[in-house]
Parts: structure tokens; sequence; C-alpha cells
């Protein structure tokens, strides 16, 4: 149980700037993600919470002690690394005892040999078994206690070092791209069991990926770094729903979100020549990115019954992947080409009826799912309104 | 059935084709010889003379009872003995402290291994101008400390530790970079994994991971480092010739001598292939550790 506070943390190599002043704030008992495209810091910050690197500048504090100067023993932070680091010369109980051998045994009794000349030390080695055995007994691999690392499969491996992490009840459980190396049916599961491990823990995590769909199912909060900086912070559905910036709605979100320049004119917004009826309360003449998700946009079918909507785009399609109940629909602008749309459109009822997308279709678009941003990429807070509604 | 077996037949008979030249080489180069030694071990073969007989086991018997054979073994068990500790512990130091240097590392990299590229029967040379009783630049050096002057090549109590410190000098960089190599394979996340671990103190360090990571490494160091000791040969023919009194008088040259000198070339045969021996015993010792360390 613990709260973590950064504040202002700067660190470089040599002349890179790697982080550029980071401050943030992990509750107690919260699965905090740190997202973004690699090289954008996320690890060396990772490594800075738990003390294998220094910061430059910043504080970094434990429950409010600050813990700057001390050794990564001393912060009794858990680390799970993304090849596991497992010693490939122990069995999996002598791995997922180190952390409880090195803390509790003076360095003499870890001395090879030394089990057998002090003999004062064998209930505390009996504690540290009987632990260890629990630990593997949670994880179900109390069946392999005796194997080595090379021994054993990804996924196994990936328990032990989950193992070794949670033997010494850490107070901050940190990890760092530890799905990266199963493979896909395997990280789902195993996705499952971290969350169902922190659930049941009550511990605080801090989990490095740079997979948004794992920041976005596993996570409390998500916290999005780009360059060195925070983009967010913020539960996974206002990164997506309300993102403050281009960046952060164009790197949450698959198949990603759609962007469309346009200018602002007296009629409404002029998106390459056609000019949508949308009002804002931006100025004439200012330009903008329009984004909407790709769920967001409805095919409209030729001669449906029912009120059509007042924005409609008409598209020419590429392609079309079929994901089983829905589709993904690749097309872009007929008047304007270069300007792609994606649309997920689910299959409804009866997934095997095969859907028809014709060539050029019309797709609506409702106001109430647009998204505003201005020429710099931040996020404009006013809302998108249909015309007729402001006429009203 | 008679399609498939002739198939079957072809295929084997093109495979065994296709290794014979292979086979055939390591035949001729290796195992011939080696038969051939075996069996001129068995006869009074001589350089001197075309008449020989067969005498059987007399060589051997001969071999366990001659002093020299036993004097020959003694030499070089104590120059092993000093030789191989030093010749595993002062390039596996070296490597650890030059590892973790980020200037000059290249630089002491090149420095340690100098030495193995030289010529050391030329080498041996300077080394002997360097110990010289009289106007060596070492024993100039030790009477400033008010030690000496030591008899380096001269005395047969500092003559074999002479000769391991010239070997020594000699294998120091190529196992240095043997070590090194083994370093650098190490995974940095295990030295983290470690920190986090709480094993942050060197010692610790060194025993929970480097010493474990390592042990493939020290196998194969510590058994070419033997068999070079074993076959310490060329600085004893440049610079002692086995004198004083027999006092470097070591296996490999003892069989040097037993050949090309008093041309008994059955006796050399047969301290020849107690040497293989040796050699051998050495060579598995070293093959199934490596099987059970690379795991």
């Amino acid at each position: 149980m613990a709260r973590l506070t950064l504040t202002d943390i700067t660190k470089s190599f040599g002349d890179t700037q790697v982080l550029k002043g980071i401050s943030l704030d992990v509750h107690d008992g919260e699965f905090l993600s740190l997202v973004g495209a690699s090289g954008c810091g996320k690890s060396t910050l990772l490594r800075i919470i738990s003390g294998l690197e220094t910061a430059d500048t910043g504080r970094i504090e434990i429950d409010g002690v600050g813990v700057d100067e001390a050794a990564p023993k001393a912060r009794n932070v858990a680390l799970v690394f993304q090849d596991y680091a497992l010693y490939p010369h122990m069995s999996v109980a002598q791995n997922m005892a180190m952390p409880l051998v090195m803390g509790r045994l003076p360095m003499y009794a870890r001395l090879p040999g030394a089990r057998f000349l002090t003999p004062n030390h064998t209930s505390t080695r009996r504690e540290i078994t009987s632990k260890v055995e629990q630990v593997a007994e949670q994880l179900r691999i109390a069946h392999l206690l005796a194997r080595r690392p090379a021994a054993l499969s990804g996924g196994q491996r990936q328990r032990v070092a989950l193992g070794r992490a949670l033997v010494r009840d850490p107070s901050l459980f940190l990890m760092d791209e530890p799905l990266s190396n199963l493979d896909a049916k395997l990280r789902v599961e195993v996705r499952r069991e971290i969350v169902e491990l922190h659930r049941k823990s009550g511990l605080t995590f801090v989990y490095v990926t740079h997979d948004q769909v794992e920041a976005m199912t596993m996570s409390d909060r998500v916290a999005m770094l780009q360059e060195g900086r925070l983009l967010q912070v913020g539960a996974p559905s206002t990164l997506y729903g309300d993102p403050a910036s281009v960046d952060v709605a164009r790197f949450i979100g698959s198949p990603e979100v759609n962007l469309m320049p346009v200018r602002t004119v007296a009629g409404g917004l002029d998106l390459a020549g056609q000019v949508l009826p949308l009002a804002t309360r931006q100025p004439e003449g200012a330009t903008l990115f329009l984004g909407v998700r790709p769920e967001a946009l409805r095919l409209v079918e030729a001669g449906a019954a029912g009120a059509e909507p007042a924005t409609t785009l008409t598209v020419t399609r590429h392609s079309v992947e079929d994901l089983g109940g829905e589709l993904v629909v690749h097309a872009a602008l007929l008047h304007a080409p270069d300007i792609a749309l994606r649309l997920r459109v689910q299959k409804g009822s009866d997934a095997r009826a095969p859907l028809m997308v014709p060539s050029t279709f019309r797709v609506g678009v409702p106001e109430g799912a647009l998204m505003l941003f201005g020429a710099d990429g931040q996020r404009i807070s006013d809302p998108v309104l249909s015309l007729s509604e402001v006429m009203a | 059935m008679s399609a498939t077996a002739s198939l079957h037949r072809r295929q084997s008979r093109l495979a065994y084709a296709m290794i014979a030249p292979a086979a055939l080489l390591i035949l001729l180069i290796y195992i011939g010889p080696m038969i051939s030694v075996v069996l001129a071990s068995a006869t009074d073969y001589s350089l001197i003379s075309d008449y020989w007989e067969w005498v059987g086991l007399d060589n051997y018997r001969q071999m366990f009872a001659d002093a020299q054979f036993g004097n020959a073994l003694r030499n070089t068990a104590i120059y092993a003995a000093v030789f191989l500790p030093c010749a595993f512990v002062i390039p596996l130091t070296l490597a650890i402290s030059i590892q973790n240097r980020k200037q000059f590392r290249s630089l002491f990299e090149i420095l340690y291994f100098m030495p193995v590229t030289s010529t050391l029967t030329a080498m041996a040379l300077v080394w002997s101008a360097l110990m010289d009783s009289r106007q060596g630049i070492l024993n100039q050096w030790l009477s400033t400390i008010g030690i000496g002057p030591v008899n380096f090549l001269g005395s047969p109590e500092a003559v074999l530790f002479s000769l391991a410190g010239i070997s020594l000098w000699a294998i120091i960089g190529f196992n240095m970079v043997l070590f090194m190599a083994g370093l650098t394979a190490i995974p940095r996340s295990l030295y983290d994994a470690a920190k986090i671990d709480g094993a942050d103190h060197p010692v610790d360090e060194f025993l929970r991971v480097t010493w474990p990571a390592l042990a493939p490494t020290s196998v194969f160091v510590a058994v070419t480092s033997s068999i070079t000791a074993f076959k310490l040969f060329d600085t004893v023919a440049v610079l002692t010739q086995g004198q004083p009194d027999h006092a470097s008088e070591v296996f490999l040259y003892l069989t040097f001598l037993e050949g090309f000198e008093y041309f008994n070339m059955g006796y050399a045969a047969a301290l020849s292939v107690f040497f293989l021996g040796v050699i051998f015993v050495f060579a598995l010792i070293q093959t199934l550790l490596a099987d059970r360390t690379a795991h």
C-alpha cells in the first residue's frame, strides 16, 4: 500500500533529454499505466521510480517520504522486467526466494555453503521457504519450484517473475512491458491474471506498456507520455472519449481516430471544398482538425427509412477488414481522396450474413461525437453543433 | 519395399561419400599419428638405427622406474600449481575491472592482449635479459627495495617460478579477452534484478550473478590453461634447456630430450602416450562440465 508522488522529474542521457519535467501522482492501490511509443521515456521513468536510475532533478516520494537518494532495495519496490531477468542458474524456488534471502539473512549467512555453518538461521530459512511456497501456490506454479527457468514456457517464466516480485510484499509493484514476450492468446490471459492480482493484493501498480489496448483494459488511470512529456493523465474512457490533444487521440484507440482538416467559413466548416453544416465558436478562417472515432460514423443506406443525418460525406471504399462480428472499412473522401476515413460497422445479429459495402457510399457524421482540435494539435473544448439546431 | 530400400541405400551411400573427405583428413592428420605413436611406444625404435623390434610394455616399465620421469612430472606439477591459479584469477580480475570502465577500455584491452600477439620464443630472449642475475633490470629494481639479487633462471628454487611468470605474461591477455566475452554475454537486466532484490553489494553481485553466469567460460579457461601449462616447452628450450640440474626439466622437454637428443624414439613415444592420456582426461572434464553448465 503506497502513494507515489513524482515532482518535476527530468533526466538526460548525454545531450538527449529523455524526461522533461514529469509530475505525477499515483494513488494508494491504484493501477496506473504509463503508455507511449517507444523512446518516449516511459521505461526510464519506471527505472527512476525503482531506483535503478537517478533523476537529474525532481523529487520522488513514496507515502510522503522522499526516496531520491535511497537504493532500490530500500524503496521496497518490486520490478518485473520485460525479459523477466530470472537467474538462469537458480531453480524457480531459489529465484523467488532471492529478495527474501538478501533482505533477511546477513552477508555471512548467504555465502556459499554457509547453510551448514549457520544453523541459527534455519528458522529464517524455513520462513522464506514457506513464503515462497505460499506465493507459488497462489500463482499456480508450485509444481515448478524445482525447475530451472530454461525448462519453463514463456507464460510460466512470467509467473515466476511475478512471484519473485510478490514474495517481498512490496509497497509498489512496477512492471516494464511484462507481456511483450508472450504470444497474443497468452497475453490476453495473463492480462486478466495481472488485473486479478492487483485486485486481490490491493497494491499500487505502475505498469509500462506501448500497447494502448493493455493500458485501456487493465488500468484505473492511464498516463500518456510523448517525447519526455506527460500529455494526459486520466481514466481510460477519458483518454478515449475526451483526449487532450491530437497525439493522445491518435495513440489511443484502434483503428485510429479519423482526423479531417477543416476551415471555419460563413456557412459552417469547409472540408476540402465541401461545406459541412456545423457550427463552432471559432472565428471565421481558423484552421482546425475535426476528429471522430471510427465507430461513431454511420453507413447511410440509400432509401433507408428514418431521418437522414444532417451531415453526410460521400466516400469511396478502399478495403474492408472482416473481424467476424464487425467490419473495419477503409475509405477516402470522394472529392478529396487524400483524406482517409476509417469506419467500424457492426454486422448486427447475424454475423454470418454478408454485409455488402458498395464501392461508393455515404457516411453520416453525428455532431455529438465530433472533437475539435486546433492547428497546434491541442483540443478545443467547444462543442460542435449542427447548424440547423443553432438556427432553431 | 525394394524401391524405398534402394532409395535408402543410395541416400546413405551419398551421405558417406559426402563425409568421406573430412573423415579421411581427420584420420590422416589426427588418428593416424596417434596410432603410430602408440605402436612406436611398443618398440625400441631409435633414430640412429634401421633395426627395431617389438618390446611390448618395456618402455612403460622403464618410464615408471625412471627417476627423470618422476622429476619431470614433479617439475610440471609445481609449475602448473604456480601458473594455473594466477592464469585464472588475474585475467578474471582484470576483465571485471576493465569491463566497467567507460574510458580507455579498448586501450587496456590492447595493452594486455599485446603479449599474445608476440612470438614467445623471441620475447623469451628479452625476458632472459630482464632476468639476468647480474645486469638484469629486475634485479636492479629488487636491489632498490633491498632484496636480491635473485638468480631467476639459474637457481633451482627460482627457475620454475620465473618460467611461470613469463608464461603468465604471455597468456593473461588471452584469458582476459575470453572472460570479457563471457561478461559481455551476461544480460544487464540480471544485474538490475539483483539490485532490486537487494544484491547490490559487489560481493553479492559477483557471487549471485557474475560467477554463475561465467561458469562455462571459467571451465573453458581453466581447461585450456591447464593444457597450456602441461605443454610448457619453448621457453625451457630457449632459456634454460632443463638447467640448472634438471630443475626446469618439464615433461615435454624430457620427451624432446629422449627422442631427439638421446634418439630413444620408442621411449619418447611412450612418454607422449602418457602425456596424451593426461590431456585427454582434462579435455573430457571440460566436455562433461561444459555440457552441464550450458543450461
